[in-house]
């Protein structure tokens, strides 16, 4: 596959109030692969995200999406890059004042011109693919923490955006649910050439679907290993890549 | 005919259709298309779609495919094996065995009238049920006063009264100045201002301060309760109290209710002197020293007035609290619940004080005070 980057991040730094949580992160994303980001609790996993998504000002460094840097564009260029990219949050991050049909019929609303019904048929299908089909009328507050995921998903997958990002999709899940939901990812991947940037610790997960993964560290504040997960659970050297993928309680 | 911007390209045979797909269907093109083909195609009899050159099909381009198919008994030609169609069977089966959502049947408006006041009635004995839990973990707590969050009651304490008394400064001058001086208009005309005192300070002392303190806690501190133990339910950390074996009565609702309780008097009291304050700066406009006002006001108004003042202030200051803590406990799930519980509790906490009011009015008078 002529393996062309679509995300180039280049010495990212992330801090709060002269806190540095990392920083000289640097990595390029392909298109058409399912790039992991991993890392303990607070190693900055979803900080990293928002800021590929332009939500936190970068300290320093750029991130650049599809030939556009994220922090600097406006206007409708701004608005063309968002029609291109997906986010799932991490805990669903639905409107609780619409039904999940409603929600994933929003981006359609304000980024297509399909009529009503088409948009409903749509939605109905993104909700089918993640198994919520029978949902679709049910309003965020009545489903289960991992429904809400499903169906953040189904939103994010809207408007079949090249790149989907994806925050803990499976922390939470039950192993089937999430098993599925790693298929769904890499059809998708394989099919669509969507790329995929998924915030995960979940061991399964990352062996299941990374092509690629990242690894950050809260006490190095940044990139400790770069690699495909299953090379780097059989070479790695470096004590806390190896702890993670073997499931040890690090030494003191 | 051929619709050009979409590159769908439709033809007829008789009764039957032909419809030649173009390289990519995806999403910028369908609206066109759903709008312009699938009227015309209603009067078809059979469809036969040509796929030949079909590479690149998103879900809205699969999801116009499959309402098609369903316009007309269709034929396929050309679909090769590959990402398109992989596309069209995935969301056909995503689009299986989902039944279509049954419609809400609004009740009819008897049923509904019927159902709003049974839900009332239900309320009301949910509120009386709450009182009483909540004077029995009070008095649980009597015997136990050790248990009392005394540092929880000071933080309300500051927020609840503290920091609202800037407000009843600025709303107790303005309200003295505005009353002082609407009235003496008519009683200049009987050469009475002189009385002024008088009329502002039983008006105030009696009811107003007491009132517009209520409306300022009701306001202010009534929906930050709501607010504060809508958003705690909705997070499950009340739930949490409880499984930890802490009532939450007594951790959240007893130091906001005592507080609003303490509170409200010391509120009223402050909306009483600011507001003849600003009754003695109108009279100073009028040619009468302070001394006089002074005289004046000591002929009209009694301790009792006083008193009797603070006492409903710290009356109405249980009800608001009452309320505000029991809009926020009584709260739904959802984003909205969070907002209703806080109107709810300004409401509530409004029509309480003033029901209180008439209540208190009737029992001063039958006792004589």
């Amino acid at each position: 596959m002529a393996a062309e980057s679509v995300i180039q991040v280049e010495d990212l730094k992330a801090a709060f109030g002269g806190r540095t949580i990392f920083e000289n992160v640097s990595f390029e994303v392909k298109r058409g692969e399912i790039f992991v980001i991993l890392g303990g609790s607070g190693s900055g996993k979803s900080t990293l995200l928002k800021h590929m998504i332009g939500l936190y000002r970068a300290s320093a460094g750029k991130v650049v999406i599809l030939g556009q840097e994220v922090g600097a564009v406006e206007g409708a260029a701004r608005r063309a890059l968002l029609r291109r990219i997906g986010v799932m949050w991490q805990s669903g991050a639905l409107f609780g004042s619409l039904d999940l049909l409603g929600n994933v019929m929003v981006p359609l609303e304000e980024h297509s011109d399909l009529p009503e019904d088409a948009r409903r048929e749509v939605a109905q299908v993104k909700l089918g693919l993640v198994g919520l089909g029978d949902a679709a009328r049910r309003l965020p507050a009545e489903i289960s923490g991992g429904m809400a995921k499903r169906a953040g998903i189904a939103r994010a997958m809207a408007l079949d955006p090249p790149i989907l990002f994806l925050d803990e999709p499976s922390a939470g899940l039950d192993p089937i649910t999430s098993a599925g939901l790693d298929r769904l990812i890499k059809q998708l991947a394989k099919e669509m050439g969507t790329t995929f940037v998924v915030v995960t610790h979940e061991l399964q997960s990352i062996l299941a679907i990374g092509d690629r993964c990242i690894m950050l560290d809260k006490a190095a504040k940044g990139v400790i290993a770069t690699g495909d997960p299953r090379r780097l659970r059989e070479e790695s050297t470096h004590p806390t890549v190896r702890a993670f993928f073997r499931r040890e309680a690090m030494e003191e | 005919m051929v619709a050009a911007e979409t590159g769908l390209d439709l033809a007829w045979e008789g009764s039957s259709a032909r419809l030649r797909l173009p390289a990519r269907l995806e999403l910028p093109a369908v609206g066109e298309a759903w709008r312009h083909l699938l009227p015309q195609l209603d009067r078809a009899k059979a469809l036969v779609i040509e796929a030949k050159s079909l590479t690149s099909l998103d879900t809205a381009g699969a999801v116009l495919l499959l309402r098609l198919e369903r316009a007309a008994p269709t034929e396929w030609q050309g679909l090769a094996e590959g990402p398109a169609k992989a596309m069209l069977e995935r969301c056909r089966a995503a689009l299986e065995g989902v039944k279509p959502p049954a419609p809400d049947n609004p009740l009819p408006p008897i049923a509904a009238l019927g159902r709003s006041v049974v839900e009332a009635v239900r309320g009301l004995f949910t509120r009386i049920g709450f009182l009483g839990e909540v004077v029995v973990t009070f008095l649980g707590q009597l015997r136990r006063p050790g248990r009392f969050r005394f540092g929880e009651l000071l933080r309300h304490l500051d927020e609840a009264g503290l920091r609202a008394f800037g407000l009843t400064i600025l709303l107790g001058t303005l309200i003295g100045i505005i009353l002082a001086f609407q009235s003496s208009i008519p009683m200049r005309q009987f050469g009475a201002e002189i009385f002024i005192p008088n009329l502002v300070g039983i008006s105030l002392l009696r009811e107003l301060g007491p009132l517009m303190a209520g409306i300022i806690l009701a306001g202010r501190t009534g929906s930050a309760y709501a607010a504060e133990l809508g958003t705690m339910v909705v997070n499950e950390e009340v739930d949490a109290l409880g499984i930890i074996g802490i009532s939450p009565l007594g951790w959240l609702v007893l130091p906001r209710l005592v507080a609003a309780i303490m509170v409200m008097p010391v509120l009223a009291l402050l909306m009483d002197l600011t507001g003849l304050i600003g009754m003695a700066v109108v009279m100073a406009s009028l040619g009468f020293t302070p001394i006089a006002v002074i005289h004046q006001l000591q002929t009209a108004v009694q301790l009792g007035d006083l008193a009797g003042g603070l006492f409903k202030a710290a009356a109405f200051g249980g009800a608001i609290g009452f309320v505000g803590c029991r809009a926020g406990l009584a709260a739904g799930r959802g984003p909205r619940a969070v907002g209703d519980a806080a109107t709810s509790a300004v409401v509530a906490g409004i029509v309480a004080i003033v029901v209180l009011d008439g209540i208190f009015a009737i029992l001063f008078f039958r006792l004589g005070w």
